[in-house]
Parts: structure tokens; sequence; C-alpha cells
């Protein structure tokens, strides 16, 4: 660690332990290999569902395994340290964005019904809001929801959702009333209805160990009682949503960046040139520390909102100041990092080459760094 | 089924690069290092609990399990572990490891053994920081109990005996030791159908490795017994058998050479490497 954990308790550090000890021996040994393939099996799921990491967060009465977003964290973290495919961890993570708006304001049924087999690994979930046509701009999606009888005939399409390509149901938001964010639902729809197609498998940069889907939905006929929360009243728990994404965002960049720090150590004691090694020259040592400032400084802020989160504080604004503190110190560090590394820092079977290109999402995913600087505009005032 | 299992903390093997001998050669010097438990005696828990349950409902427990560990303090987190992974009780006998060799560790844990009066020691083969592979054996002896060491398989059976596999050249050895009695474990006692308990259908699998505490079970583990022993209790005579002479590392590998066929490589073992 390059800081000390002031936050944490020692619940924290057996369930880093744990992470750490699930990491070494699903993740670790085939990393490398679920990049190049660009997916990992599904039983990964299930592994994790067992371990109890899933669950972390979610109610024991569905499953869970209790806990908070400091522990989601805290395992996020270790599975991204000891286990070295951020893809991997942000698929098996998907539910994380998914479930939550079930959990605040599904109904009780719709709880039972969705939440444990996802926390067991049996289902995959996927959240679906950003469209081919805009990401940013959620007041305006276009995908439309026709109530008919009992049913909602949901007619559109969904871009860049992870996990979408194998996702047994996702929480997807649609227009069901007129323009603006008042006609915004949250339906759940089930990859099986009729008309619901994976149209696109995307292929990425980086986090491609997680399959990303384009998502159309063709006259999909959705049962009412899969509308989550009020008609019309799904901006605010997507809003809401957005919050603790971007704190688990900047809690992956946080990992990753010091995952790159260490990686980057490891390699300049190891690597000579001139006769010494490249942590001989104060040049690379430089570096060294405004890597380990940089990620120090991101870590402090994340955790102060993590803090300030479970306090109960709104944390719109702190969130978005961390995400993008965190992605900007992550793009400067998985840079040096490449840039430590030389020549072996571009190949593909260096790890920080991967991390670099896993880096490039976070600026632009959960909310792009300009929607950032957008919120903490508007909620700063001015 | 009452087990009673010795755990100890290691230096983390996969660091092994960190490992660092001072000049003088005492000792080896741990700081800095991360600490975990030895891998084996993580397996003789597992191999444990799986003893004390019924495979398909593993949080209800069917039967006993002891951990104990030699330590400071801090030794206290993996107890807490193992805790949390399922074991009921812990027992912390409190010492450095530089206060401890096996033998005292063995005398030790004979009177532990006769306090706690468990059908079964489970414990790993070796720990991985000193590998010395004599604690099992010689609690056994000081005991006067059966012994099945390096097990593969563990097998209760009815009759007040385990069926013990030991993977030997060639083959496999099974051993029918009487209750009660020691049982050093190898990694593959955690394979998923390694150990069979009569608690659990015959045809069941468990996940191949060691379980995983999830939050809840950490939780409660802070609640499980955790007792602190002093290691004078347990030992009178606490004077150590072995002392290290004189830590060295292994020599670094020279750079090797290509030659370039069979008859070069023949001639070189036979003049330089004097092999041959």
């Amino acid at each position: 660690m390059s800081s000390e954990l002031i936050f944490e308790t020692a619940e924290h550090t057996a369930l880093r332990e744990q992470a750490r000890r699930f990491a070494r021996t699903h993740i670790r040994p085939h990393a490398h290999a679920w990049d190049e393939a660009e997916e990992f099996p599904r039983e990964l799921y299930r592994a994790a569902g067992e371990a109890g990491i899933l669950g972390t967060s979610y109610p024991e009465e569905l499953g869970g395994s209790g806990g908070d977003v400091s522990h989601v964290h805290a395992i996020s973290e270790e599975l991204v340290l000891e286990g070295h495919s951020v893809g991997a961890v942000v698929g098996i993570g998907s539910h994380g964005i998914a479930l939550p708006p079930i959990v605040r304001v599904g109904t009780d049924a719709q709880k039972r019904k969705y939440v444990p087999p996802v926390l067991r690994g049996e289902k995959i979930a996927a959240l679906a809001i950003t469209e081919p046509g805009g990401g940013s701009d959620v007041a305006s999606l276009a995908t439309r929801a026709e109530r008919d009888g009992d049913h909602y005939v949901v007619t559109g399409s969904k871009m860049f959702i992870t996990s979408g390509c194998r996702a047994d149901f996702v929480t997807t938001a649609v227009r069901t009333g007129g323009p603006g964010h008042g006609g915004v639902s949250l339906l759940v729809i089930e990859s099986d209805t009729p008309g619901f197609q994976v149209s696109k498998r995307l292929k990425k940069t980086g986090w491609r160990a997680s399959d990303t889907a384009e998502i159309t939905f063709d006259r999909c006929r959705v049962p009412v009682a899969n509308l989550i929360g009020e008609e019309n009243q799904g901006f605010v728990p997507i809003m809401m949503n957005f919050a603790t994404e971007r704190i688990f965002l900047a809690g992956q960049c946080v990992a990753i960046a010091e995952l790159c720090y260490r990686e980057s150590i490891a390699y300049a004691r190891e690597r000579k040139a001139f006769g010494k090694p490249l942590s001989g020259f104060q040049v690379t040592r430089h570096k060294l520390a405004d890597m380990a400032t940089e990620i120090a400084a991101a870590r402090g802020l994340l955790e102060a909102c993590i803090a300030r989160h479970l306090r109960g504080d709104n944390v719109t604004n702190l969130a978005a100041k961390a995400k993008n503190c965190a992605t900007d110190m992550l793009m400067f560090v998985a840079d040096e990092a490449v840039q430590i590394h030389g020549g072996y820092g571009y190949m593909r079977e260096t790890l920080v080459e991967r991390l670099w290109r896993d880096a490039r999402l976070y600026p632009i995913g959960g909310g792009t760094r300009e929607i950032m600087n957008e919120l903490i505009s508007k909620t700063e005032g001015y | 089924m009452k087990i009673l299992v010795a755990l100890k903390r290691v230096a983390d093997p996969d660091n092994a690069n960190k490992v660092k001998i001072p000049g003088s050669g005492d000792r080896v010097d741990t700081t800095g290092l991360e600490w975990k438990p030895n891998p084996f005696d993580e397996y003789a828990l597992e191999a444990a609990l799986r003893l004390t349950e019924n495979g398909q409902q593993p949080k209800t427990r069917a039967g006993e399990v002891v951990v104990v560990t030699f330590g400071p303090k801090e030794t206290e987190t993996t107890l807490r572990a193992a805790l949390a992974t399922g074991a009921d009780k812990a027992i912390r006998v409190d010492a450095t490891d530089d206060q401890l060799d096996g033998d005292l560790v063995a005398r030790a844990l004979k009177t532990l053994v006769e306090r706690e009066k468990p059908d079964l020691v489970v414990m790993g083969k070796q720990a991985v920081d000193g590998d010395s592979n004599q604690v099992g054996q010689i609690l056994a002896e000081l005991l006067d109990w059966p012994q099945a060491t390096f097990a593969a398989t563990i097998e209760e059976e009815a009759a007040g005996s385990v069926l013990v596999g030991r993977e030997v050249d060639g083959g496999v050895a099974k051993l029918r030791v009487k209750l009660p009695a020691v049982v050093t474990v190898d990694l593959r006692i955690v394979a998923g159908a390694s150990v069979y308990s009569t608690k659990t259908a015959r045809t069941f699998k468990y996940n191949e490795g060691v379980r995983f505490a999830a939050l809840p079970a950490i939780m409660a583990a802070k609640k499980k017994p955790l007792t602190e022993v002093k290691l004078a209790e347990l030992a009178a005579d606490t004077k150590l058998k072995v002392t290290y002479a004189k830590f060295q590392a292994p020599p670094a590998r020279k750079a090797g050479i290509k030659v370039k066929d069979v008859a070069e490589l023949v001639d070189k073992l036979q003049k330089e490497a004097k092999v041959l």
C-alpha cells in the first residue's frame, strides 16, 4: 500500500485478504488470456457469488453479504491488485449498477425475483442507459415504451452495455412519457423477451475481458410488473445510481494506478541501463514519486467521499470531483508506467500496457469528464 | 468429531524475492513482508471443516474445529480469518518465532491436546517458511497416537477410525488409523472429493480449494471465542533443541551457455561440470 487505510476497520482487512485469495486463485492465472479472448468464463460469476463477493453491500434477506460501499471498494481494489484483470472485475461487478435501482425503489416481489439469483452468480444483470444517439444527455433518451394493456411495448436501442452480451436481464431506462427527464422510467427487460437482440458485440480498446453490447428492442413486450418505481419517475434513481457508480469507478482508478505503480517499481529495480538499475536514476525515482503522490491524493479524496456518503451526505458534487481527480490521476500514472517500461511497456504481454488501455475508459464511462465538470459547476452554483 | 488444527502464520512465500538475509547471517529479515497463513495449514483447516459438516449445509456445524497458532498478538488476525472460514474456537499461544522450534511446538501442542481432547489433530505437512516437516510427527510420538502424514485423502469411517490416502511412488498407500490420531495434509486434500465425512452424501463434490469467508462470516467471527495461553503454561521446559547456525541465500544463478551439438555438451559435462 502506498498509503495507510485510515477509513477502514479490521473487517475490511479480513475482507481484503479473502478477496486477494479469490483473485489469486480464480482470476490471476487467466488475466492475460481473457483479455486476448475478450471474454471470461461465465463460471466466474458463480464462483464470486459463492465466495460472497457479489453479495457485498446487499441485504442478507436478499441473499447478500451485508456491508456497504466501503466494503465493495475494498474488495474491488484487491481483485484488481491481485487479479490483474480489470475487465473481469468490472464484468462480474456489472450488477453493481444494475441492481441498486431495484433494491432502492423496486417492489418486494421484484427484489425477490431479480436480486438473489444475481448475487448467487446464476444470473447476469446489466444496466442500460446510454443509446447510440447519445449517452451523457440522459434526459433525451429515445427508447420508447408504449403502454398496451398490462405490458409495455419497448422499441429502441442501447449502447456500450457492460455484460450486455450475456445478461439475463437488463435494467433499462426507457421513455414512457413526454420529452425531458420527467418522461423517463426504469424497466427490467429479460433477455429472452421476443424482440430483445444483442445487435452487436463491441470491440474495445480496454476492459477487454468484459463483454460490451449494443442491444436493440424490437417491439419487446415487457410486463408492467417489471416497472421499477413509479412511471416517469426513473430519472432520480438513475442519478442516485450514478453517485455510487462514480465512487466505484474512482476506486477502480486508484486500484489500477496502484498496480501500475507497483509494477513500475519492480521493473525499475530490475531493469538495468548504463550499468545500473533504472531506479538508480533520479529521473525514474522522481517519476515514481510523482505517481505515488497523485495516487495518494486521489485515494484521499475517494476515501473522504466514501466516508461522507456513508454518513448520509449528498455526494453528487464530491463524487464527480473524486471521479475526475481519479481519472486524471490514472491517465497520468498509467502513461508514466508505460514510459518507465519503455519498449516492453508498448507490448501486449506487459501488464501495464493492458492497464494503460483499461485506463482510457475512465474519463468517458459513468459520466464523462466534461459531464462531471457540468455537475460540479451546477452544484457549486456558478 | 472434535478436531484440533494447528495453523502457522508465515511470510508470504510468493514474495520470496523480497526475503533478505543480513550480513551477520544470523536470521532471515522478515520486515516488509506480507504475512499469511501457511497454505498447507489452510488446507488442513478446510479438511477439518469438511469432516465436521454436511457439505450441503456448511453453515450448520456438525462437529467442532479448534484452531491454534503460536505467535504474537498480530497473529490473532490469522485466527480470526480461520474463525470466519468456519472454525468454532481459537487459541493463541503467545510466543514469537525465534522462541520456538518444532520440538517445543510439539511439546506445547501435546499439553493443549490433553486439555482440549480432540479426536483428531490435523495440520499442514510442513510450514512453507522453515519447511521443517517435524511437528506432526513429533506430536504423534509424544502422544503415542497413530500418525498419517502427507494425506491426499481422508475418509471418516464409522468404527472410530479414518482411512488416509497418501501418494507414494507408483501409487496410493491407504492407512487406516484409529482415532485419536494425528494427520498432516498435502495440497491434494482440497480437491473436490478428497475428504469424506459420514455427514455428507457420497456423491457430493466440494469446490476445489479452500473456501472463502464472506462479510457476515467475518462479522460473526468477532464473537467466536479466542483465548490466549502462555507458552510456559504448556511447556515447562522452553529451551530450544534446534538452533540455527547460519542463514545463507542460495547462490545467484550464473548465465548459461549455448552449445552447438551433443558432442560439445558431453565434452563440457565431462571436463567443466565434471558430472559425467
